[in-house]
């Protein structure tokens, strides 16, 4: 299995951000994106995980390959770690949570009300999700914010897993993390040419037309 | 024959529309000045209704149009789901505001006909009440279109309201027969000429209705640029911007 | 869809869940039309049916806007998004689960409101029955105007302009059916009516709910 991106451009708000930007990941490895902010790592991302659709370009794997963990955490305050974690377990149609709990350390937090975990223990949880996924490619976008120094070592570890297992990892982040086999790919240069606007106004772009 | 598509190109459809857009309007004018004066001077009054009943020259045309804008808008947005031309949907949103309107005056008409007729402005009569639930339609349509900033979005979501809308519009009026059987005359003011309207009302009638057709084909065409235009002067203000 | 039903209703139930609210909306609405049309009890035998179709109505309506709104905040839209899980079958359970926690309590709830607007004892087979058909198509147009608004700050508003129209056939329906009964006339032909509603919305408007909710998350 290999996740090919060739030559995408992806979109927001019906405007391109990036363009022309096309990357190999091979089984057991991991890309990591770097860029400032709003250069549209986010978006590719986003594209990458079935999301939303390419604006130009192809992926050679589809959205069933893609667990995808963004911004928000999708975590239900009323339910506990573990109903939280087993909900999204059975959504993937996937059995035990145990691996993903002590993964992230969150074994004793099992039985607690999501709803009163702090930040970093929200985002372990959040994170432990992908695990429960089962899914072979993990797209992370800024995966390590309000992380301690050893929960970040926790994710690098369970990356490191998930790559064992032949799995894949594209993840956009700004810290080291401890993880040198990764690829770098930096996505300033694919920024896409100034437009003039979404892809509806363009069409009553007389210059173009 | 080139293919009709060739008009959903903004350009094309701005150049067309503005060569025949003079003339649509004009007879527009024309049609409607002309069939007004004949119908409300020159017709002898109803020997039932008096001279009431010359307001079927605003009202039927109106009535008319409010659906027929509607099923414009319907076919419209069928275009745009399937074709994904930007001018089909910007007519749909054109169109609306004016269907909306041309159900006002039919209601505010019927109401005007009403109090003489049944004695009261306002009856819950089947199809006055299908109209107004068409004008909620019109209203949830507008509203929806301007609530969303994106036009792509804005465009598919509304399209998907419309179809559903529609659907729903004739539910509501086969429920609304249902409900209330009604006063109002059978279906003899609308294109059934054989029923109950003689030619002397029938002729001028006619030239009314063709002229609101004209004028709703004249507002939508003008609409239609607009939306077109504005977006023309988006993309050169930006253009300008970017150089 | 088994696990995302459960967790629906497990968050319904749980603190903060609105369950309940529907209920005690319909209960405050029956308590103040009373106050409003004047304390004729023969007047509220003969509007009992109408007033309480319009309170489940209603009561519906308010909770519809948590539908998709929660979970769009937090981000779960976004993961369910890419879960093994057609769009369709998402909002149907989302669908399911709104009338399991708001439609069947209003259906419950109903006959024991009736009572304080002196319902004919002849009405309640009608009105419970009319209610248990109608409410169904009640939630999944809503869950359509939900999909809707999905993405529009304060759409609330919005979606109640939307989704009280494509209503009216329900209501006329559910309510002639309820209103025949407690006339002790033949209720037939509105409550077959209000059935097929029901099935047709159910069997069509999830590919409508489904395709907006794609275009709301794209």
């Amino acid at each position: 299995m290999e996740l090919i991106a060739d030559n995408l451009a992806v979109a927001r708000g019906g405007v391109r951000v990036l363009e022309g930007v096309s990357f190999r990941l091979a089984a057991g490895r991991a890309l990591i994106l770097r860029g400032p902010n709003g250069s549209g790592k986010t978006t590719l991302l986003r594209t990458v995980a079935g999301l939303q659709p390419a604006a130009a370009g192809r992926i050679s794997l589809d959205r069933e390959a893609m667990a995808y963990a963004g911004h928000a955490d999708g975590i239900k305050a009323p339910l506990s770690v573990a109903e939280n974690l087993t909900f999204w377990a059975r959504m993937f149609g996937q059995a035990g949570i145990d691996t993903a709990l002590t993964a992230f350390d969150l074994r004793g937090l099992a039985d607690r009300r999501a709803g009163t975990l702090s930040a970093g223990q929200k985002r372990r949880l959040g994170l432990a999700r992908m695990i429960v996924t089962g899914r072979p490619v993990w797209v992370m976008d800024e995966p390590t914010v309000s992380l301690d120094a050893s929960a970040v070592a926790l994710f690098a570890d369970a990356v490191r897993a998930h790559l064992a297992t032949g799995g894949m990892a594209l993840l956009a982040t700004h810290i080291d993390l401890g993880l040198p086999e990764a690829a770098v790919l930096d996505v300033a240069p694919y920024r896409a040419t100034a437009q003039v606007g979404d892809a509806f106004d363009a069409d009553f772009d007389e210059v173009a037309a | 024959m080139a293919s009709v598509w060739e008009y959903a190109n903004p350009k094309k459809f701005i150049e067309t529309t503005d060569r025949i857009l003079p003339w649509v309007a004009g007879l527009a004018v024309v049609t409607l000045v002309g069939g007004l004066i004949w119908g409300f001077f020159f017709t002898p009054a109803d020997y039932r209704q008096g001279s009431t009943v010359k307001i079927i020259y605003l009202h039927v045309p109106s009535a008319l149009m409010a659906i027929n804008a509607w099923l414009m808008m319907l076919v419209a947005s069928l275009i745009w789901i399937v074709r994904r031309h930007h001018v089909s949907a910007l007519a749909a949103r054109a169109a609306a505001p004016v269907g909306a309107v041309m159900t006002v005056i039919a209601l505010v008409t019927g109401a005007i006909w009403g109090q003489p007729m049944w004695g009261t402005w306002w009856a819950w009569d089947p199809r006055l009440t299908s109209f107004l639930i068409l004008f909620l339609f019109y209203l949830g349509y507008i509203a929806l279109w301007q609530a969303i900033e994106n036009d792509d979005t804005a465009a598919d979501l509304t399209s998907v309201l419309c179809l559903v809308g529609s659907v729903f519009a004739v539910l509501s009026r086969y429920a609304v027969n249902f409900w209330n059987q009604g006063l109002h005359q059978g279906a003899s003011l609308s294109m059934d000429k054989e029923q109950n309207v003689a030619d002397v009302f029938w002729y001028p009638l006619i030239v009314c209705m063709a002229g609101f057709v004209l004028l709703f084909v004249a507002l939508v065409f003008l609409r239609t640029q607009t939306e077109i235009r504005a977006r023309r002067m988006r993309a050169l203000l930006a253009r300008e911007r970017l150089s | 869809m088994i696990a995302l039903l459960s967790r629906d209703l497990a968050l319904a139930v749980r603190a903060g869940g609105g369950f309940g609210l529907g209920l005690a909306f319909f209960l405050i609405v029956v308590v103040l039309v009373p106050f409003g049309v004047g304390p004729d009890e023969a007047l509220h035998a003969r509007i009992a049916s109408g007033i309480l179709w319009l309170g489940a109505l209603l009561a519906c309506l308010l909770s519809l806007d948590r539908i998709f709104a929660l979970d769009f905040e937090d981000g779960s839209l976004d993961l369910l998004a890419t879960a093994p899980l057609p769009t369709e079958a998402l909002v149907s359970v989302k669908a399911a689960a709104h009338w399991l926690v708001t439609g069947l309590p209003l259906v419950a709830a109903a006959p024991v409101l009736a009572i304080l607007l002196n319902l004919p004892a002849m009405g309640y087979g009608a009105l419970v029955l009319s209610l248990l058909l109608g409410t169904p198509a009640l939630s999944v147009i809503g869950t359509f105007g939900a999909a809707l608004t999905v993405g529009i700050k304060r759409g609330g508003l919005l979606m109640s302009l939307l989704v009280l129209p494509l209503y009216v056939p329900t209501l006329i329906f559910g309510a002639e059916a309820a209103r025949r009964g407690a006339e002790g006339l033949d209720w037939t032909t509105p409550m077959l009516m209000l059935a097929g509603i029901t099935c047709g919305v159910i069997a069509v408007l999830p590919f409508a709910s489904a395709a907006v909710l794609r275009v709301n998350l794209r």
